[in-house]
């Protein structure tokens, strides 16, 4: 084995097989949130949900902001890693994982808010599609019933394309340790040898799985963007919301994986394997990213302020210049003008540069779902149904304590799993050595 | 190897990545995963539009005039259900074929470090001295009994 090769095994295995101080401290820093979090969820279960600011007429709050948000987090992986990995884009490799897990991740969080959303939430099994026992089934022709097999389906293929190509890595690691962890890793890579027929099978897999995920992708979150628009609300029922929705989860996909690879890379030492190409080219796809969004609101707002319908514009002089223009021109601030400065001058485009845009970009990108549904909730067709909102501290400490999740399930995976895939980025540098 | 009296398919090849550029590795290349696949989307499918017409006629409810079975609505989660069934039948394909989950066999961790593993399983005993020999052959070959 060449000593490049070596250099990559031992550099890529070092966090699996120490561990330093500032593991422990993440761990402990993060997790005291999470449980923060937990034992907020549980005031909320044990008191009711009169603790939190949803109330008539605005009754998805904080919670549907960020599922919706959530959902949208985890588009930055299994789709981007699946697009790139059909074009056979070489930069992928170092990239590909550790967008993989943020989709599987953002997706287990996401899909708890329903769930937290939910008073009751001892009944969350209710959300699932089963007949009572008089045999009356919940009705399938509810986005929210579209939602559940959307969403299942969707983290079903992210977590197997994840799992996949991490089997070859399983058994490297298996081949380097012994006891108890020797034992777990052997259940783990499934007696991978790495035979040609694996590898050709394995290989085959991953281009079925990629063209199967990127259609489910794009279909989750048009399904999540029917929750909105197949109903009457002012500013909803848009033929644009589908499009706009998917475009809008891959912006704030790609910006969390921007976040997500540079704490990796300053963590985990990692500055050989992610390099400043892999932000530069992340970069510009934020950049494309940003102007298609920007396409998009100013789409859905100048036919809204053409339709010039009452009660829809009532709601876009809301957000415009009323009570929620401070959040509104903050997330045109964060979305559209911060990344064009920053990803689109090339001198401002460098790792700094795309953290900084990405932040702006996450912050926006809740707010806009905030913007999305608030506004229109307080704000129906009938005088009777206005009201505001305001959220409570209980939901910002459920909300803000699922970033700390994320971070956690993050380090811990980190730790456990080789966060750049050992075997494609030995086989992307032999592959060019080879052809060359 | 094949000089030495050895059948293409009793050598074992194992490697630490694929490695396309080699003779050895476009053996069984060909396979049926992408039909398995689809056969799986189609089943999910079936699937999806059993569970679809069994629920919405077992009580038929009228939302908005929309027919009981309407074929719109119901193709979303046809949709998510032949992707499910694909992404599944992939997998199963994969697991069976590559036989993961079986024991190992013949294995040298040493391809875990990069090294590659030419071997034969349970050679004949006429066939062994042979075997040894072109397996020596390679500058740098390290000849082992597993």
């Amino acid at each position: 084995m060449s000593a490049a090769h070596q250099q990559v095994t031992h550099d890529l295995l070092r966090p699996l097989f120490h561990t330093t101080w500032r593991f422990f401290l993440l761990v402990a820093v993060f997790g005291t949130i999470v449980v923060f979090g937990l034992s907020a969820w549980a005031t909320q279960a044990y008191n009711g949900f009169g603790v939190t600011g949803i109330t008539w007429p605005v009754f998805w709050g904080s919670y549907v902001t960020s599922f919706v948000f959530w959902i949208g987090i985890s588009h930055a992986g299994t789709l981007i890693s699946a697009i790139l990995r059909l074009v056979d884009a070489g930069w992928r490799r170092p990239v590909t994982r550790c967008a993989e897990a943020i989709t599987a991740f953002a997706l287990m969080i996401g899909a708890m808010f329903p769930i937290i959303h939910l008073g009751r939430l001892w009944l969350a099994f209710w959300l699932a599609p089963y007949p009572n026992d008089r045999f009356l089934w919940p009705n399938f022709r509810s986005p929210l019933v579209w939602d559940f097999f959307a969403i299942n389906t969707y983290l079903a293929g992210s977590v197997l394309f994840l799992f996949l190509p991490m089997i070859p890595d399983f058994a490297t690691v298996r081949d380097r340790s012994t006891g108890f962890r020797r034992r777990v890793y052997g259940l783990l890579a499934l007696g991978w040898r790495g035979s040609p027929k694996q590898w050709h099978r394995l290989e085959t897999a991953m281009s079925i799985m990629a063209v199967a995920i990127i259609p489910v992708a794009v279909s989750v979150h048009t399904i999540v963007s029917f929750d909105f628009s197949m109903a009457p609300v002012p500013m909803w029922q848009s033929t644009i919301f589908g499009p706009y929705f998917v475009a809008g989860a891959i912006f704030s996909g790609i910006a969390g994986l921007i976040i997500a690879m540079e704490a990796i890379r300053r963590f985990l030492h990692l500055q050989a394997y992610l390099l400043p190409i892999h932000f530069d080219n992340l970069g510009k796809l934020l950049l494309l990213m940003a102007l298609l969004w920007g396409y998009f609101v100013f789409n859905e707002r100048l036919v809204t302020y053409y339709g010039n319908q009452p009660s829809e514009m009532a709601v876009f002089w809301r957000t415009q210049r009323e009570s929620f223009a401070p959040l509104y021109w903050t997330m045109v601030t964060g979305n559209f003008v911060l990344p064009l400065i920053l990803l689109g001058i090339r001198r401002f485009r460098t790792i700094g540069g795309c953290v900084i845009a990405s932040l702006g970009v996450v912050m926006g990108m809740w707010l806009e779902r905030f913007l999305i549904i608030v506004p229109s909730l307080g704000h129906k067709y009938l005088p009777y149904s206005h009201g505001s909102y305001e959220p409570r501290p209980i939901e910002f400490v459920v909300a803000g304590s699922t970033f700390a999740a994320m971070t956690l399930l993050y380090v811990i995976f980190a730790k456990l799993v080789p966060i750049i895939s050992i075997w494609e980025l030995k086989a992307g540098a032999s592959g060019e050595a080879g052809h060359s | 190897m094949q000089a030495a009296g050895v059948a293409p398919e009793d050598i074992t090849v194992l490697t630490a990545y694929p490695m396309e550029w080699f003779a050895f590795f476009r053996r069984d290349a060909q396979s049926r995963m992408w039909w398995i696949a689809c056969l799986g989307g189609l089943i999910g499918l079936a699937s999806a539009s059993a569970l679809l017409w069994v629920a919405e006629t077992s009580w038929p409810m009228n939302v908005g005039g929309l027919p009981v079975f309407a074929w719109w609505p119901n193709l979303i989660i046809m949709f998510e259900l032949t992707m499910l069934g694909a992404i599944l039948a992939t997998v199963v394909t994969l697991a069976v074929t590559a036989r993961l989950g079986r024991r190992t066999r013949l294995y040298d961790p040493a391809v875990a470090d990069g090294q590659i593993l030419v071997g034969v399983e349970h050679p004949s005993n006429e066939l062994l001295p042979a075997v040894t020999r072109a397996l020596e052959v390679p500058v740098g070959a390290d000849v082992k009994r597993l």
